[in-house]
C-alpha cells in the first residue's frame, strides 16, 4: 500500500467511537433520545437541545449526493494530483456530511445520485469513509 | 430596540493604494492608513479611543497593533469572522460610542497575502505547510480536500441544479464588476472583460471558473467611526450608520440548507433598525469573493426572490445606471483582495456617499443611501454575514 499523504484526523476522547468504527468498517453518528434529532459531525453533547450524552448509532451508509464539486487546483499534498469530487453526502437519516466522490469517472456525479460509504485505510489506526455509487 | 439611526458616523476613510508591497509590514500598512484615514477627518491620534482590528496571520493583532501604534485604547475589539469582520467592527463601534465608552474608533486591516504568496482560494488546508487538523471541525472536512473556491463552488452547483441558475448568468456579475474597475485607476485588473472571456477562462472548482474568482492583493486601510457631535466638526459630510445586523450560518449538526446564507439573517435587523426599504438603496457593495457570493447574498438581503438570481443580475442591473450599482470600485473581482476584503465595502460606499466622483462616469447618481454585506468565511461550510446601511444627510 502506498503511504498516506493526504492530512489525517485528529482522533480525541468525542470522536473516538468515530475513528474506531471507520477502522472496522462501520458508521457511525449521532441521535439524541432526548430531542430524537440526528446530528453530524459527532460531538461530546447534543448541538440541538444541549443535553450531554448523545448516542452513538450505525448509519445506513446509504445517500445522495446534495452538491459536489470537481476540484481542478488544491496545493494540499495529496489533492495536487488532478481533478477529485469534492461533495456533501446526505445520510438516509437526514444528516450531510463531507466526503469525496470515489469509485467513478468525476464527470459522471449528480446531484441527487445514490451513494454509499465505503472506507479506505490510511493507517493502523485510521480508516477513511468515502462513498461511491450506489449499486 | 434602541433607535441607533445617526449614533455614529463614518468621517475618514484611506485604501492604501498598494496591491503588492513585499518590502512594508502588515503593522506599517495600518499604521500609514490610519495617519492618512485621521488626515481625511480632520482628527489625530489623541482623537482615538477605539480600535478595531482582525488579521489573517497575526495572534492577538489587537494588543500587536496598539502596542506598534503605542495607544492606549478604552475599547478594543478583535473580531474575527473572515473577510465580513469589519461590518461586524462597525456595529460594535456603533455600540461603544452609543454607550459612551468611546467617541473615534478606528477600524484598520492590512495583509501581505500577495507577496507572501498566500493561495487564499486553492491552497486547501495544506497552505500553511503540513496540516495537523483540529479534532473537530477540520478532522470531519479536511481529510476530503476543501478549498475556499470548492466551498463556494458547491453552492454554485446546487443553485444551478435548484434554479437552473447559469454559467453566463454568473459571468455578468464578473463583466459588471470589471466594467467598474475600469473607472478606477487603483484596480489590479481594469481591461474590459465580456461573458465570452469570463467562460473562456479555466475550471478552477466547478462550476467556478478563474474569472468567478476574486484577485488575491496585498493591502489594507482604514476607517474612523465618530459620535454626532465630533462628526459634525470633521472635514467632510458624515456618512451616518442607520442600521446593523449580525449573522453566522453554518452545517447545523448536518441539517442547515446552506442554500440560504447568513445574509438571510443579518438583513432583517439592518433594514428594520434604519427604518428602509430596499426600493431606498441607491448603490450596494457586496462581498465578491465569488461571483455566486453576490448572486446568493442579493438574493437573501431580499433584493430578489430566492433563485430569481440569475435573471436579476442579468442586463446590466448591477451598473451605474442600473438599478442595484454594486462594487463601483471593482471589487474583489478585479481591484483588490486582500485575504480580508470587508474594509474596503465601507470605505467605497462612504466615496459614493460623500459624491466624491462628482461628473465622473463612477458616481452612482444622487447617492443618498447606501448598503454593505460583508461575507466570511465559506458558504459551503460556515460563514458569516455582516449587513450594514449608511446614509448622508
Amino acid at each position: 500500500m502506498p503511504e498516506w499523504n493526504k492530512p489525517l484526523p485528529t482522533v480525541v476522547g468525542e470522536t473516538r467511537a468515530y475513528w474506531d468504527a471507520c477502522r472496522q468498517g462501520r458508521l457511525l453518528i449521532q441521535h439524541c433520545d432526548k430531542c430524537d434529532e440526528y446530528q453530524f459531525y459527532p460531538r461530546g453533547i447534543c448541538s440541538h437541545c444541549w443535553s450531554e450524552a448523545p448516542n452513538w448509532v450505525q448509519a445506513s451508509g446509504k445517500g445522495t449526493v446534495w452538491t459536489y464539486t470537481v476540484t481542478y487546483q488544491n496545493r494540499t499534498t495529496g489533492f495536487d494530483q488532478g481533478p477529485y469530487v469534492l461533495a456533501l453526502v446526505e445520510l438516509e437519516e437526514g444528516v450531510r456530511m463531507f466526503t469525496n466522490i470515489v469509485e467513478c469517472n468525476p464527470n459522471d456525479v449528480t446531484i441527487g445520485m445514490p451513494v454509499e460509504v465505503t472506507f479506505e485505510r490510511a493507517t493502523d489506526q485510521i480508516s477513511v469513509p468515502y462513498f461511491k455509487p450506489a449499486l | 430596540m434602541v433607535d441607533l439611526r445617526r449614533a455614529a458616523a463614518i468621517v475618514g476613510v484611506h485604501e492604501h493604494v498598494t496591491r503588492y508591497a513585499p518590502d512594508k509590514s502588515e503593522l506599517q500598512i495600518q499604521g500609514e492608513s490610519i495617519i492618512k484615514a485621521l488626515e481625511d477627518a480632520g482628527l489625530s491620534k489623541k482623537d482615538v479611543d477605539g480600535l478595531f482590528t482582525a488579521s489573517m496571520s497575526v495572534r492577538n493583532s489587537g494588543l500587536n497593533l496598539a502596542d506598534y501604534l503605542n495607544m492606549y485604547p478604552k475599547h478594543v475589539d478583535n473580531t474575527t469572522v473572515g473577510g465580513g469582520s469589519f461590518e461586524f467592527h462597525l456595529a460594535h463601534a456603533l455600540n461603544a460610542i452609543h454607550a459612551g465608552r468611546i467617541n473615534v474608533a478606528v477600524i484598520t486591516y492590512a495583509t501581505l497575502a500577495r507577496s507572501g504568496g498566500v493561495s487564499v482560494g486553492t491552497g486547501g488546508v495544506g497552505r500553511f505547510g503540513h496540516p495537523r487538523l483540529d479534532p473537530s471541525p477540520d478532522s470531519f472536512e479536511e481529510l476530503y480536500g476543501l478549498t475556499t473556491v470548492g466551498l463556494y463552488a458547491m453552492i454554485a452547483q446546487r443553485h444551478m441544479h435548484l434554479y437552473g441558475t447559469t454559467p453566463e448568468q454568473l459571468a455578468e456579475i464578473a463583466v459588471a464588476v470589471r466594467h467598474h474597475a475600469s473607472m478606477n485607476p487603483e484596480a489590479l485588473f481594469r481591461d474590459e472583460v465580456t461573458v465570452e472571456d469570463v467562460m473562456r477562462s479555466r475550471v478552477i472548482s466547478s462550476p467556478l471558473r478563474l474569472n468567478d474568482c476574486c484577485v488575491i492583493t496585498d493591502g489594507g486601510g482604514a476607517v474612523v467611526v465618530a459620535s454626532p457631535e465630533v462628526a459634525r466638526n470633521c472635514r467632510h459630510t458624515p456618512v451616518w450608520v442607520l442600521g446593523t445586523g449580525e449573522a453566522v450560518a453554518h452545517q447545523g449538526a448536518g441539517k442547515r440548507d446552506l442554500i440560504y446564507i447568513a445574509a438571510k439573517q443579518s438583513h432583517e435587523p439592518a433594514f428594520a433598525g434604519a427604518g428602509v426599504t430596499h426600493d431606498d438603496i441607491d448603490m450596494a457593495m457586496i462581498y465578491d469573493s465569488f461571483t455566486i457570493t453576490v448572486l446568493e447574498t442579493l438574493e437573501d438581503l431580499g433584493f430578489c426572490e430566492k433563485g430569481e438570481g440569475g435573471q436579476f443580475v442579468s442586463g446590466g442591473t448591477l451598473r451605474v445606471g442600473g438599478k442595484l450599482p454594486i462594487n463601483t470600485d471593482g471589487g474583489g473581482l478585479s481591484s483588490n483582495h486582500p485575504g480580508m476584503r470587508g474594509i474596503f465595502l465601507l470605505m467605497e460606499a462612504t466615496r459614493q456617499l460623500r459624491h466624491q466622483f462628482d461628473g465622473t462616469p463612477r458616481q452612482v447618481p444622487d447617492c443618498k443611501i447606501a448598503l454593505c454585506h460583508g461575507t466570511g468565511g465559506a458558504l459551503g461550510s460556515r460563514h458569516s454575514g455582516g449587513t450594514v446601511i449608511l446614509g448622508r444627510d
